[in-house]
């Protein structure tokens, strides 16, 4: 072949993949077509950093975030059939309830580092070990330094890190912080749907894209998780006025 | 006593001596003060029967195979303790290693009581077979046992007159053997029961008596054992001794040419050390479950690492990852000069069928390279599963477990994601008995007033673990209050009997 000619071919793929708007990585889609359609990439990146933090400081907000990433990791554990790393200095985490939104037993590994230090470094050393399908960290105090070490790794491993940012004040957002996070989400627990009977229908969240990497935030309320870890977008929302898409509520960090 | 000497010659002090001859007294009281009438009692058949008994015991009438209870009522203070055979075996086995390591090669445990010793060879690295002898004894003093030894050309003989022999130490020189064992009596070969009760039918007592006689009667009378037994211990039959096997830590060695101090330098070391270990371990089939590496310090310091894994392991590349989390804990000083790897802890690791990950029907992936890495950093008490335990109290439903173990699951009852560590209390409750959720509670500070409830789920207490819990129930309700929040709150007491609890309110965890 002529030299210039596979010159000029190599100058032309990489244009074309400069011009491309979207790399070429993994998604993992919600299977919620309300949810996904508003993400950038139809999805999720997997192999990506992913950050949220419960809306107020109050515990029940923390349990839905804490239960959407679950989801998240449940979904990749059953692509990948590995286990998931759940990494918490806490040990308020309780077993069954996460084994309602399909982490059994057996899907997960706990870790209980002494503090967010040794934290971070237990979630590198296993991302780039590459044996886990996911894994979840519960950190409050985390740089931005640490962030694009976590984001750079987890982009390497192709595996989904996911961060969920604890309130270290009443009146601190999280969120506030710069981080290098591809995603940032703020959850809420939402008044679930009346029954016809005195009873507690399926959870609903309030789910808040405060940030994303090629794309805009937005805020949608949605069904928790069912047992397989899937979120499902209600039929005739609760409280329209809480569904603002498009656009934020909150400034975004 | 001198005490009136000569002006010019100097009188002893009259306290020196009396202080070094009560000295001298005391040492010999030793044995003596240690011995209270000790007996062991062990059973024997179906019976109750003293196995040991001390000198002092047995001065008091005491003596092996009495029955318990008649020494029980002969001496009521006597110091009466079951007897251990396993805990004898594992001293004795212990002693046998120990005297492969010290002694000889070749050494074997002779139950119930007694070690050989092949000396063949050997006698003379001790300075000859009679201040072996010596130094045998002494040591077993120290140790605190009384020991009695004999030397002889067979195993038998030797055994024989170890028990049977009328000195502590007996050595019998070559061609000897006869001449020693004649005297003995015939149980000192040996013999089965029913054997030694037919030589007593026949009037054999000693060793002596047996000889003359023609073997094709002696046999019919004694049985073909007995035979045997006597060509052992005189050597007519070959009686090979089978050795305790000392099991050998598989270890490796390097020595550097220059002291290193680096990082780098030291995981260098630790790559080819673990290449060699690797290899070793690979030629005996095993798998390490623990790493010790010794680092020699140029000033004749010592540093020590270890690392653990949760599965066999002889991947280099893996334990060199764990070896390399410890460099920051080697102190280098001045320089390190002399490394040494062990796996004190191996386990058999064979070749593994790989039919079905190649087939593509492969399982969950294998998490013990991953619990490795993170119990490196962070110790192995700090990785876990939570296991389930067969309990409806929730805070008893889990149990942290070994993290390459898969456990079972829950029942599918609706549970919080979030379980306080202590149920908190509510204050100013509203609701109905006996079986309402709350329509409104304060907690922590705010109150709640409650749109949706669910419940109640019945749990009583475990009557066999506390008296307190016998008659408590506990009703949880899952309750949602205006804003979305859903919380699990349970009411101590049915609300009908007031045995089962106060009726008080506590909130115990958060679902999502």
């Amino acid at each position: 072949m002529n030299p210039v000619s596979s010159h000029a071919q190599m100058g032309i793929d990489a244009l074309r993949a400069m011009a491309t708007p979207l790399a070429d990585f993994r998604i993992m889609p919600f299977g919620a077509e309300a949810l996904d359609a508003r993400l950038a990439s139809g999805g999720l990146r997997a192999g990506a950093l992913h950050e949220a933090t419960a809306l107020t400081c109050s515990l029940v907000d923390d349990a839905a975030a804490t239960l959407f990433f679950a989801g998240i990791a449940v979904r990749e554990a059953r692509l990948a059939s590995a286990p998931v790393l759940w990494v918490s200095c806490r040990n308020d985490l309780y077993a069954p309830g996460l084994e309602q939104a399909g982490l059994a037993s057996a899907d997960v590994i706990h870790a209980q580092p002494r503090d967010d230090a040794a934290l971070l470094a237990v979630v590198e050393d296993a991302v780039r070990d590459g044996t886990p399908a996911a894994v979840v960290a519960e950190a409050s105090k985390v740089s931005m330094v640490a962030t694009r070490r976590l984001q750079f790794a987890a982009a390497e491993a192709d595996m989904p890190v996911l961060l969920l940012r604890r309130h270290r004040g009443r009146d601190r957002d999280p969120l506030c912080e710069p981080s290098a996070a591809w995603t940032r989400w703020r959850i809420a627990s939402a008044p679930s749907e009346r029954l016809g009977v005195a009873g507690v229908g399926r959870p609903r969240w309030l789910v808040e894209l405060a940030r994303q990497r090629g794309g805009e935030g937005f805020s949608l309320i949605v069904e928790g998780c069912d047992a397989t870890g899937r979120l499902a977008v209600p039929a005739v929302p609760g409280h329209r006025t809480a569904e603002t898409a498009g656009s934020v509520r909150r400034a975004a960090a | 006593m001198r005490e009136l000497g000569r002006r010019s010659e100097m009188a002893e002090h009259p306290f020196k001596r009396m202080a070094s001859s009560a000295a001298s007294e005391q040492m010999r009281d030793v044995p003596q003060v240690a011995v209270a009438p000790l007996a062991l009692i062990g059973k024997v058949g179906r019976r109750d029967e003293i196995v040991a008994a001390c000198p002092a015991a047995r001065a008091l009438g005491i003596h092996v195979g009495m029955a318990a209870t008649y020494a029980r009522a002969l001496v009521s203070d006597l110091d009466f303790r079951p007897a251990e055979p396993e805990a004898d075996a594992a001293l004795l086995d212990r002693l046998a290693l120990f005297g492969i390591r010290r002694w000889s090669p070749i050494v074997a445990v002779s139950p119930p009581d007694g070690i050989w010793l092949d000396l063949t060879g050997a006698a003379h690295l001790h300075g000859g077979e009679e201040r072996f002898c010596q130094r045998l004894q002494s040591f077993c003093r120290r140790a605190g046992f009384t020991a009695r030894i004999a030397i002889a050309d067979t195993p038998g003989a030797a055994h024989a007159l170890a028990r049977y022999g009328r000195h502590d130490i007996a050595i019998i020189p070559h061609g000897g053997v006869l001449k020693a064992l004649s005297p003995l009596p015939v149980a000192a070969l040996r013999l089965e029961s029913g054997a030694l009760a037919a030589a007593r039918k026949f009037g054999f007592e000693t060793i002596a008596d047996l000889l003359p006689v023609a073997r094709g009667p002696l046999a019919r009378r004694l049985g073909l054992a007995t035979i045997d037994r006597l060509d052992q211990a005189l050597g007519g039959n070959a009686e090979p001794i089978t050795p305790r096997e000392d099991v050998v830590i598989p270890a490796v060695e390097r020595r550097v040419l220059e002291p290193i101090g680096t990082a780098e330098a030291i995981a260098q070391v630790m790559h080819d050390l673990l290449k060699d270990l690797a290899e070793v371990l690979q030629r005996r089939g095993l798998g390490a479950r623990s790493l010790r590496l010794i680092a020699l310090r140029i000033d004749g310091g010592e540093q020590v690492v270890a690392i653990g894994t949760s599965r066999p392991s002889r991947e280099v590349p893996h334990l060199l990852r764990l070896l390399k989390l410890r460099i920051e804990r080697i102190d280098p000083g001045m320089g390190l000069e002399q490394f040494r790897l062990l796996a004190p802890h191996t386990e058999p690791l064979d070749a593994e069928n790989l039919g079905a990950i190649l087939a593509g029907e492969s399982t969950l992936r294998d998490p013990a390279r991953l619990v490795d890495v993170v119990a490196g950093r962070i110790g192995p008490g700090a990785v876990f599963r939570i296991a389930p335990v067969e309990s409806h109290v929730p805070e008893r439903a889990v149990r942290p477990t070994r993290p390459i173990e898969t456990a079972g699951s829950w029942p599918a009852w609706q549970r919080p994601v979030r379980l306080f560590a202590r149920p908190e209390p509510l204050s100013r409750v509203i609701a109905l008995l006996p079986d309402q959720p709350p329509r409104r509670f304060e907690w922590r500070g705010r109150s709640y007033k409650v749109v949706a409830g669910d419940g109640p789920e019945r749990i009583h207490g475990e009557w066999w673990r506390r008296n307190a819990e016998v008659w408590a129930v506990r009703d949880y309700y899952r309750v949602e209050d205006e804003e979305g929040g859903r919380y699990w709150v349970f009411r101590r007491g049915d609300g009908v009997a007031s045995e089962t609890g106060d009726l008080s309110w506590w909130m115990h965890g958060v679902f999502a």
